[in-house]
């Protein structure tokens, strides 16, 4: 596995011009997430609104794995119900940790099929997860509130 | 020795010099992080396991008499190789992060709410850290002098601030920046500290690898290096301080080895270095660490220290042509370790390193465990590139050619030109 092949085209362009960056209002829940190894640092804003995810805003500090990654994401789960962000994590995150022999099924995953490499490079899996994690973190607090309330 | 220094030679005794990465010859330029080992040093563990393996201090026997006249032969030798009065002044701990806990933690027997402690912004997590938890345990201030915008200690600022002053107990600093390769004027700074009464600790895990070392002419009392850094293993560091200061100083951890007498109502306590050496020590790393001392000062730390300020000075001239590529620290070689740490305008640190580690180039990227340094420079992370014994100027030239590779590749010239300069 060559470094070009890490960094693909379709990461490149992500990193180059995000999607869906800056923190917008109106928001439910904002969590913070760090990588302690490398400084990496995201702050995100989840907006939910009848069962759907209708805003994924976010200002992240980091490498292009991380921020490309974070800029997938959002594409991805925007429009969809929390369950459907969860289930893309889960997909995610099994191929991310699974040392190149998983991958995923371009029909729901889109752009995030060029983060296959990635899964070849161990030392980068924090990068590429980071966003996904402070999604799924956010969600679930939109969850445990809504809980809460009813 | 005499002559010139003969890299060359000191690379043959480095095996892992030799190999590939990938396509690539390996460019191994994180020393600062940890240096690589030479076969003498192997040889010379693998020799005390195979044949003289046994616990040290209490087991009668051939084996164990030497064993112990191996750990306690390292001590001697470590003594000697900084300066020090005599050989119970050194205490071995597992890492010089353990040895600035020791010094941290006995120390903040001394400390009462209005005291202060004082280090710096350049410091390591582990020059930082200890000195917070003890003054969370006791009530005691932490204050730390700031950078000037060249990365320089600023002294004079301390002194407009009376950083220093009647209420400081102890001044804890790094003798050379991991991240800006500042040397710091220690002598200095201890002259400020003892004037008020204070206690000098040095944090010379960048220091005592690249640098002849007296701790008299440092004028410290304490001082806390690491085996790894300086061709030892890794599992051993050295906490030396006066035997005065450590006499009257209390136990740090508990255990088999620092006691005089233990009875259930209570014990007393061995005298130093005993005392703060609990437990079953590390043995085969202290010879280790005895052979790496012995490597050192058979090429001479001083001759290191100038083959170090040659490379620092060559790779500070070769660094400033990479476009968008600044520097963070001194940028002349003048009182300045050699690591140096920098940014490449629009790629991340991780980026840069993924992409020099593509071409062999080990470098590391990060915040060096120095965050709040890093939030004083105004950037999140750097890369950093460390040379030592072994490093060349063509290693040098590896690293500068990747970097222009590195740079071209995320501006998307990579397509259009091909790669490389």
């Amino acid at each position: 596995m060559s470094v070009e092949q890490l960094y693909q085209e379709i990461i490149l362009d992500h990193y180059r011009v995000k999607r869906n960056a800056g923190l917008r209002d109106p928001y439910l829940v904002e969590v913070h997430h760090v990588n302690p190894s490398c400084g990496d640092e995201l702050t995100l804003r989840v907006a939910v609104s009848d069962g759907a995810v209708t805003d994924v805003s976010y200002d992240a500090q980091g490498c292009s794995i991380s921020q490309a990654s974070t800029s997938v994401m959002t594409d991805l789960v925007i429009g969809g119900s929390p369950e459907h962000a969860f289930e893309l994590y889960e997909g995610f995150q099994t191929m991310i940790q699974g040392q190149g022999k998983v991958s995923l099924d371009e029909e729901t995953y889109g752009d995030a099929v060029a983060f296959e490499g990635v899964a070849q490079f161990p030392a980068r899996v924090k990068c590429a997860m980071l966003g996904w994690s402070a999604v799924r973190d956010a969600l679930l607090r939109v969850q445990a509130g809504a809980k809460e309330e009813s | 020795m005499t002559g010139p220094y003969d890299v060359e030679a000191v690379r043959r005794d480095f095996p892992i010099l030799a190999r590939q990465v990938g396509a690539y010859p390996l460019t191994y330029l994180d020393s600062a992080n940890t240096s690589q080992k030479p076969q003498q040093v192997v040889d010379a563990i693998a020799d005390h396991y195979l044949h003289h393996n046994a616990n040290v201090a209490r087991a009668m026997h051939v084996l164990g008499a030497e064993a112990t006249a191996a750990f306690e032969g390292a001590r001697t030798a470590v003594a000697e190789f900084i300066g020090a009065a005599r050989s119970e002044e050194v205490v071995f701990t597992k890492n010089a992060s353990e040895a600035l806990n020791l010094a941290a933690h006995t120390l903040s027997s001394r400390l009462r709410p209005g005291d202060e402690v004082v280090v710096s912004v350049m410091e390591h997590h582990s020059n930082i850290v200890p000195w917070q938890l003890a003054c969370e345990r006791t009530g005691a201030t932490l204050r730390w002098f700031d950078i000037t915008d060249d990365g320089r200690l600023d002294i004079e600022g301390a002194v407009r601030d009376g950083l220093i002053n009647d209420a400081t107990k102890v001044v804890s600093l790094t003798w050379v920046s991991n991240v800006l390769g500042t040397v710091n004027p220690i002598a200095q700074v201890a002259a400020m500290a003892h004037a008020v009464g204070a206690v000098m600790v040095v944090d010379a895990s960048q220091g005592v690898p690249q640098l002849p070392t007296s701790v008299a002419e440092l004028g410290c009392d304490m001082l806390a290096f690491t085996g790894h850094k300086i061709c030892g293993p890794t599992g051993i560091g050295v906490l030396w301080g006066s035997y005065d200061l450590l006499e009257s100083l209390p136990p740090f951890l508990g255990g088999g080895e620092m006691i005089e007498v233990v009875r259930m109502t209570g014990s007393t306590y061995a005298p130093p270095p005993y005392r703060f050496e609990a437990g079953t020590q590390p043995i085969a790393q202290a010879v280790g660490l005895h052979a790496a001392i012995r490597y050192v000062s058979a090429l001479g730390m001083d001759r290191i220290a100038a083959h170090e300020h040659d490379l620092t000075a060559y790779a500070l001239g070769e660094m400033a042509n990479v476009p968008g590529l600044r520097i963070l620290g001194p940028t002349e070689a003048k009182d300045r370790g050699g690591a140096i740490s920098f940014e490449l305008d629009g790629v991340h640190p991780h980026d840069v390193m993924q992409l020099l580690d593509s071409r062999g180039v080990a470098v590391r990227g990060g915040h060096h465990c120095a965050r709040p340094l890093h939030d004083r420079l105004g950037v999140q992370s750097s890369c950093r590139a460390s040379f030592y014994l072994y490093t060349t100027r063509s290693e040098i030239d590896r690293l500068v050619e990747a970097l222009d590779y590195t740079s071209a590749f995320f501006s998307g010239r990579l397509a259009v030109a091909g790669g490389g300069r």
